[in-house]
């Protein structure tokens, strides 16, 4: 789960560490008036959408009136932002963060994520700040330093310091970034995050530390435990289709391409994805109805594929190894009737009971076509759906 | 022989008499694996399927001399689950539950690794030597005993797997599944270097998937350290990046993970790599000469 920018800070600030002042508003009004609580005569006004590339795009601007900062945000609010992160729709914008403008002298860079290699929390940093990390990673990949969290020691300060000087900090801004660092490893443990970015961390003019960006991915499996970050969830961020199936505990995922997936799995439904485009068809989605496909998420999983209007035919690949294939060829015939699926659905059931499942399929009078391996019901998938897409 | 587990293995279960505890032991016992109790604290000294149930995993290993638990406890108690069956000493873990957040994994692998426990999971499907033992939620019919070993981050992939071996009647010799999760308590190298050292594998059938860079680091491993065939399936080639796809580990993220990398990877250290899931079986009998 992803927070917005101005939610980081907020997190930061909790963990007492250095941010800008600065004003989330939902309206022109209230931003224009932000602008009255603020110090300086020059703001920041971004635009709260959960993707960066914001700057590029026009999604951050630095304003000198009040007038100037009401206009950004009649601009921007209700719009979808496009860059080069999101998709061609963009992402809507429903806030926008009024900042004190700073005076900096240098660019940094700071986050921390899980290695999975090396199954540890990976701190690092660079003096390149304010680009894109993976492109420091790919061109310069000596400019990346790097420090691993013992998971029973936790973070030392003698490892903020190594980082400290070896950036080229000096006097108070080592121990400042001291206290950054302690106090970011901190928040990364209790609030369960996945990945942190600060990019930039500046140095200002007058040589102090200060995060003017932020960027933090929660890890989805922790959300039980974190209830103020659970409510801090954004759902107009997130796909429509992808939101409706994750209430009903399905994993969706929508994609490009016009035959409906469903499988049970996650493997399994990235491998009949990768069938289906091998035998020259295109997936309109990914979804994993899981282990215990009853007939109401079969339902569901059904109305969640067809809400795609590009879908042409959908692809049931169900292998059953607990769940029995009689009853997965039930849930289908039920939902196929209860919602009238007007596209062909071609069905390969595996394993349980699966030919009694065939049997159950066959004398439904549904148009429904039974496939006898996963090869076979790729290929009739792609007829189904008139063929290969160009 | 085989790996892991055999007709010997004497298997404990935590989480015992909950719904998931009790259809997969059931099911397990069927199938002829030595389950001698289980765990749920507080109903210690209860009979359930048969068997004792203890409240403690240390109680269970010296009344049963166990040397092997499964652990269907919920998410949020498998960081306790796991760290009791390592304190009791057992070696090998096994942990089905989906769900674990990945601090409780660094924490939970670290302390494995300092007491040499051997941890299979989380967020999979078991270990199964086919005719054996049977410790997880595969559907043990689909099975065979023979000579191909296979390994997955995926439940249902490895089904195919193993469904297609047992129709070419190579059968497997055992199968492990490692796990979706970011961060797994067995990687393809520690299942590969038992594999290439059984007498009763043949060939193995490795099954990676988007995320991270395990396929990249078996493939070195099997490049250096396997000679034994080798016929590997990668699935996501179709997933857009940035996309997690069902398993919390299958996501491309920064340009890295790629499918196309894990298969580049692995086809230039030698093994089979097939673009179709339901070609491994065919890839299988042509790397060995079985078909």
């Amino acid at each position: 789960m992803n927070l917005h920018e101005y939610q980081a800070k907020q997190l930061f600030a909790d963990y007492g560490l250095p941010v800008a002042c600065g004003i989330a508003v939902d309206t022109a009004e209230q931003a224009a008036a932000a602008v009255a609580k603020l110090a300086g005569d020059k703001w920041v006004v971004k635009a709260q959408v959960h993707a960066g590339g914001r700057g590029k795009a026009g999604g951050v601007k630095v304003v000198d009136s009040a007038a100037a900062v009401g206009e950004f945000a009649e601009s921007m609010l209700g719009k979808n932002l496009v860059t080069y992160q999101t998709d061609a729709a963009g992402q809507p914008v429903s806030k926008i963060l009024v900042e004190e403008c700073s005076e900096i002298a240098s660019e940094l860079y700071l986050g921390a994520v899980v290695d999975r290699s090396t199954r540890r929390v990976v701190f690092m940093a660079s003096v390149e700040g304010g680009v894109e990390i993976e492109k420091v990673a790919a061109d310069s990949p000596e400019k990346i330093l790097r420090t691993a969290i013992n998971p029973l020691t936790g973070a030392q300060p003698f490892q903020a310091r190594e980082m400290a000087f070896r950036l080229g900090l000096a006097g108070d801004q080592v121990k400042q970034f001291t206290a950054l660092f302690l106090g970011l490893a901190r928040l990364f443990e209790e609030r369960d995050l996945a990945l942190l970015e600060i990019n930039p961390l500046v140095i200002t003019a007058e040589g102090n530390l200060l995060c003017l960006d932020g960027k933090i991915n929660i890890d989805g499996n922790a959300l039980y435990r974190q209830p103020q970050l659970r409510e801090m969830q954004d759902p107009t961020q997130t796909d429509a289709r992808e939101a409706e199936a994750a209430g009903w505990d399905l994993n969706y995922v929508a994609l490009d391409g016009n035959i409906g997936c469903m499988v049970n799995g996650a493997g399994l439904a990235m491998g009949t994805m990768d069938i289906v485009q091998l035998h020259g068809g295109s997936p309109a989605n990914f979804l994993d109805v899981g282990g215990s496909a009853t007939k109401e998420r079969v339902a569901e999983a059904f109305k969640i594929i067809l809400s795609d209007d590009s879908v042409a035919a959908v692809l049931v690949n169900i292998f059953g190894g607990i769940v029995r294939c009689d009853l997965i060829a039930e849930g289908v015939i039920a939902a196929v009737q209860e919602i009238g699926v007007k596209v062909p659905v071609v069905v390969r059931l595996e394993g349980n009971n699966a030919e009694l499942g065939r049997e159950v399929l066959g004398k439904s009078g549904l148009n429904i076509i039974a496939a006898d391996s996963l090869a076979d019901a790729a290929q009739k998938a792609v007829a189904a759906a008139g063929g290969g897409l160009a | 022989m085989s790996i892991l587990v055999d007709k010997d293995t004497r298997v404990l279960c935590q989480g015992f008499t909950g719904s998931q505890g009790t259809f997969h032991c059931e099911q397990a016992i069927d199938y002829g694996t030595r389950i001698v109790g289980g765990i749920t604290p507080g109903k210690g000294g209860q009979t359930h399927l048969g068997l004792p149930v203890f409240n403690t995993v240390q109680e269970a290993v010296i009344e049963t001399g166990a040397d092997a638990s499964v652990i269907y406890v919920p998410a949020p108690f498998c960081k306790d689950s796991i760290l009791e069956a390592v304190a009791a000493g057992l070696r090998l873990i096994v942990c089905i539950t989906e769900g674990i957040p990945t601090l409780d994994m660094l924490l939970v692998k670290e302390r494995c690794d300092q007491a040499r426990a051997r941890l299979i999971g989380p967020n999979c499907p078991g270990v199964i030597t086919p005719g054996q033992c049977k410790i997880g939620i595969m559907p043990g019919h689909i099975h065979l005993p023979g000579k191909v070993g296979i390994i997955s981050r995926s439940g249902t992939l490895t089904y195919e797997a193993v469904k297609q071996t047992t129709d070419y009647g190579f059968g497997q010799s055992s199968c492990v599944g490692i796990g979706g999760d970011p961060i797994a308590g067995s990687s393809f190298i520690d299942i590969l270097s038992l594999f290439e050292s059984d007498p009763e594998t043949a060939a193995i059938v490795m099954i990676g998937e988007i995320g991270g860079t395990a396929e990249e680091e078996a493939a070195a491993y099997i490049r250096d350290n396997v000679s034994k065939p080798v016929v590997a399936y990668i699935a996501g080639i179709t997933a857009p990046p940035g996309k997690r796809m069902g398993h919390a580990g299958a996501i491309i993220s920064g340009g890295k993970g790629t499918a196309e990398e894990k298969i580049a990877a692995l086809t230039e250290a030698g093994a089979r790599t097939v673009d179709s899931l339901a070609d491994i079986g065919r890839a299988l009998g042509e790397v060995t000469g079985w078909s």
